[in-house]
């Protein structure tokens, strides 16, 4: 039972209620900070972890909080885990810190967060809560690097720039430029870039999923083996 | 077999799009001749560039949609927005330019909204946007006018050699004073000339505007009154647009100080103004329905066109009002349906 039940986590949260691009929610760090894969990298990391903490904070003071002030008291634990989680980051990742800038304050109003503890972290126990927190989190780092990848291919020609603001040195060369002698296509890397990029993100899951519904119907309706065929000709007595 | 049932009335009618389609591609002869003769070859290869990177984008992306492509690409639009891009982007341009910005305007603006009939955006205008925000740079080279350069203009031979490997592999393109910025941009820059000393100053004007830019927006008026005359259109968009500007030129003019926007005449044959009102404000699908909808729809594009040259960050801005009443159309559509006969003015509430 309680093996299904990650297992039905792990789908929601990486593909069927997507925080990103099925939920729609946390746009504004989404559009935002995926210029580049580093940024989606970091931002992505950050909100794991707010969201792994604030979940599991929220799903241990779940019966003792009253319902009218559970928003509130949300928001305060949300925020305290931002900036715990934005001290850690000024301490040992500091230019990403800076080119991340608002953005990580700004974690605390991301509605991915909130909406998790009110929707799942409060009415459930600890550890599917943290789980939930944590896969969520995922399916939201995987579109943000997914999306920073494809926004900094298409905008300067290379991919995996400046990895060593979180990996430290050795990630120095991990650079690779796919087209050498590249005009940057600000086009891509600028806000419009995100909107339009997020569009083909979401079409593509569409695409997949329509053509799994359809595989699955067609295997539904197959005929079973041996079937009757219906008398058309001759008289029946 | 059935016969059709048609109710009346039983008239017929020439006009289809392709033929819409061919009389515009028609009426940009003018215009292009005199950007031609002025500016050189180069916007006779940039059109030419277009129309093959845009048949060959609206073939794909017909095929990929499954749909039946002789007969889309009968109907001339892909060719219509190849050309208004090509008119519109600098001479010279390099390949890639032109590529992105026709494959960005035939794929995405046009193709993945539904294609002809149901972009809300005008393509061609998508395209010129998306590479003037994209590459600021080549976009806002323009070629030295005839009048003003001392050397001859390139050949055909170097126009082609620039779009393919580009300006600097071309030792005519590499002179000094090839290029220029443009009569627009000159007096956008301006803050310490009167009008008069700049105009007397910097080569590139001309007797009303920019030198060679005022023939170009003559052919392109001719062309569009060609148009008319033929009931493409109706007066109404473009010529709103016109009054609008001129009225916004004329309340800012302040007699030609250095802080002067530029007289009227000067904005009516600058850089896009007749090739926008007439080709691109008038197009079908993406601007208002309604007499009073294109009236309004026009009349906005003119007050934006000259807020953004005089202080905005660009100095021109067809393509950007445009895209922004783009916007604006269904709601002006909204608000202007006029009252079919036999109903009452007032329609009900929440409709």
């Amino acid at each position: 039972m309680a093996n299904a039940d990650y297992k039905e986590l792990s789908l929601n949260g990486l593909w069927k209620n997507n925080p990103a691009i099925v939920q729609l929610l946390g746009l504004c760090p989404l559009l935002a900070v995926t210029g580049s894969v580093i940024n989606a990298i970091g931002m992505g990391l950050a909100t794991i972890m707010v969201l792994t903490v604030s979940n599991t904070c929220v799903s241990l003071i779940r019966s003792v909080v009253s319902d009218a002030v559970r928003l509130p008291t949300f928001v305060m634990i949300i925020a305290a885990a931002v900036t715990c989680i934005e001290l850690l980051m000024q301490a040992f990742t500091y230019e990403l810190f800076q080119i991340l800038g608002i953005f990580l304050p700004l974690i605390t109003t991301n509605c991915v967060i909130l909406g998790r503890a009110d929707a799942y972290a409060s009415k459930n126990s600890l550890l599917p809560a943290m789980y939930d927190g944590f896969i969520m989190g995922m399916g939201f780092l995987v579109v943000l690097v997914l999306l920073g990848a494809l926004r900094e291919i298409a905008g300067t020609g290379a991919i995996f720039n400046n990895m060593d603001l979180l990996f430290g040195e050795a990630a120095k060369g991990w650079k690779i430029v796919l087209v050498s002698d590249y005009k940057q296509f600000l086009l891509a890397i600028l806000p419009p870039g995100a909107f339009i990029f997020t569009g083909f993100i979401i079409a593509l899951k569409n695409v997949i999923d329509n053509q799994i519904k359809q595989r699955t119907e067609a295997a539904k309706e197959k005929p079973a083996a041996g079937s009757k065929r219906v008398r058309v000709t001759g008289q029946i007595s | 077999m059935a016969l059709l049932n048609v109710t009346s009335p039983h008239t017929t009618n020439t006009m289809n799009t392709a033929r819409v389609m061919q009389l515009v591609l028609l009426a940009t002869i003018p215009g292009v001749l005199a950007l031609t003769w002025h500016f050189g070859w180069g916007t006779l290869v940039n059109i030419a560039w277009a129309s093959m990177v845009a048949i060959a984008a609206e073939s794909l992306m017909l095929y990929l949609r499954k749909r039946p492509i002789s007969f889309y690409l009968s109907d001339c639009s892909a060719l219509v927005t190849a050309v208004l891009l090509g008119i519109a982007l600098p001479p010279y341009s390099p390949w890639w330019l032109i590529f992105v910005g026709v494959g960005f305007a035939i794929i995405i603006a046009k193709h993945l909204y539904g294609g002809m009939g149901f972009n809300p955006f005008n393509p061609a205008m998508v395209g010129y946007v998306v590479l003037l925000i994209s590459y600021p740079v080549e976009m806002t080279i323009w070629a030295t006018p005839r009048e003003a350069l001392e050397l001859d203009l390139p050949s055909i031979g170097d126009a082609i050699q620039a779009l393919f490997l580009g300006r600097d592999a071309v030792a005519v393109l590499t002179v000094d004073g090839i290029t220029m910025a443009t009569p627009l941009d000159v007096l956008k820059q301006n803050n310490t000339l009167l009008v008069d000393d700049l105009w007397a100053q910097s080569p590139q004007f001309g007797r009303w505007a920019g030198a060679g830019w005022e023939w170009a927006n003559l052919g392109f008026l001719a062309g569009g009154i060609f148009l008319l005359t033929q009931r493409v259109f109706t007066w109404h968009a473009p010529i709103s647009m016109l009054i609008s500007l001129t009225i916004m030129a004329t309340l800012f003019y302040d007699g030609g100080s250095s802080n002067s926007g530029g007289s009227p005449l000067f904005h009516l044959l600058s850089g896009a103004t007749m090739l926008g009102a007439f080709f691109i404000v008038t197009d079908p699908v993406t601007s208002a329905v309604s007499v009073k909808g294109r009236i309004i729809y026009g009349a906005a594009i003119g007050i934006l066109l000259y807020l953004i040259r005089v202080w905005g960050n660009y100095p021109d801005a067809i393509a950007f009002s445009v895209l922004l009443m783009n916007f604006a159309a269904p709601l002006i559509d909204h608000y202007t349906q006029p009252r079919t006969y036999g109903h009452q003015s007032n329609r009900p509430r929440g409709e």
